[in-house]
């Protein structure tokens, strides 16, 4: 179990450090997906399995996911040169390797388990439910109401406004534009 | 279970933090500060998570559950922000949004 830590621990560390050290968008957030897995992973050896589903399934799931969207509708860094650099394999390699590692991680940890020693300091997730739905109610309603006040918040700043096509409001929106240049 | 003596888990925390931390300060593209900030709040969850195994309480996994509905609320509202800022400057750069800079003082 101990090396099992160092491993993720190190294999978090590396792909962090690469994925914002990055210059593709898109590579970096492989990266950090595979971060978020390697950390995944602690948690499940932490004794928390139902915060390391929960890891997957909203960080490496959902918000990578908006992530790759917006990249890809912002189109950055995506030249015709980039198609041809897809296949090589520096591209992918050293995701998969870290994958890989965490693979090996999770298949030895799945053969050395031992249920009766680590029955102790597990939390499961009843638990936590139990904990969540009574202690901090007021906590889920609050968040609740914060992720309400998120997706009004995205969706009045991600709508795209109709252009007003006006020759002289174009040219006073040029204008506009220009004048810090003269400032500086 | 694991017998990891807790100063080295707190020091991965805080390490990884730190990463976080140096990803926001150097990189100017504003998806890499952005997934900086992640990094970041990850790794607060992630000192949540190990207290809460060391003294087998339940708050430190609820906790981590609230940051969890910090960081899906933060993050897509900066990402409407960035779509926004690109739809407005036509670039990521950070440092090009400067509008608000005052000029005089800059040497």
């Amino acid at each position: 179990m101990n090396t099992i830590f160092y491993i993720a621990a190190l294999v978090a560390l590396v792909s962090t450090a690469l994925a914002i050290s990055g210059r593709n968008a898109i590579h970096a957030l492989l990266f950090l997906i595979v971060s978020l897995l390697s950390i995944s992973v602690i948690f499940f050896i932490l004794g928390a399995p139902f915060i390391a589903a929960l890891e997957v399934i909203v960080y490496a799931g959902a918000i990578m996911v908006l992530f790759i969207f917006v990249i890809m509708m912002l189109n950055v860094g995506l030249e015709k040169e980039m198609e041809n650099k897809w296949l090589r394999p520096g591209m992918w390699i050293l995701p998969s390797i870290l994958a890989f590692i965490l693979l090996i991680d999770f298949l030895s940890m799945l053969r050395s388990m031992n249920y009766r020693e680590i029955r102790g300091q597990i939390i499961l997730p009843k638990q936590v439910g139990i904990s969540l739905f009574t202690t901090y109610l007021l906590g889920v309603e609050i968040s609740a109401m914060l992720l309400l006040a998120g997706i009004v918040g995205a969706y009045h700043l991600g709508r795209q406004k109709k252009k007003v096509i006006h020759r002289f409001l174009e040219k006073i929106e040029e204008t506009h534009a220009e004048a810090p240049d003269t400032n500086l | 279970m694991v017998t990891i003596p807790i100063e080295i888990q707190i020091l991965f925390a805080a390490s990884l933090f730190l990463l976080g931390l140096i990803g926001l300060l150097v990189r100017r593209n504003i998806i890499f500060m952005l997934m900086s900030i992640e990094v970041m709040f990850n790794s607060a969850g992630l000192v949540f998570i190990i207290a809460g195994s060391r003294w087998g309480q339940t708050d430190g996994q609820v906790m981590f559950i609230f940051i969890l509905a910090v960081a899906a609320a933060e993050v897509s509202v900066g990402l409407a922000l960035i779509l926004q800022m690109f739809h407005h400057y036509k670039t990521l750069d950070a440092d090009e949004l400067s509008k608000l800079r005052d000029s005089k003082n800059d040497s």
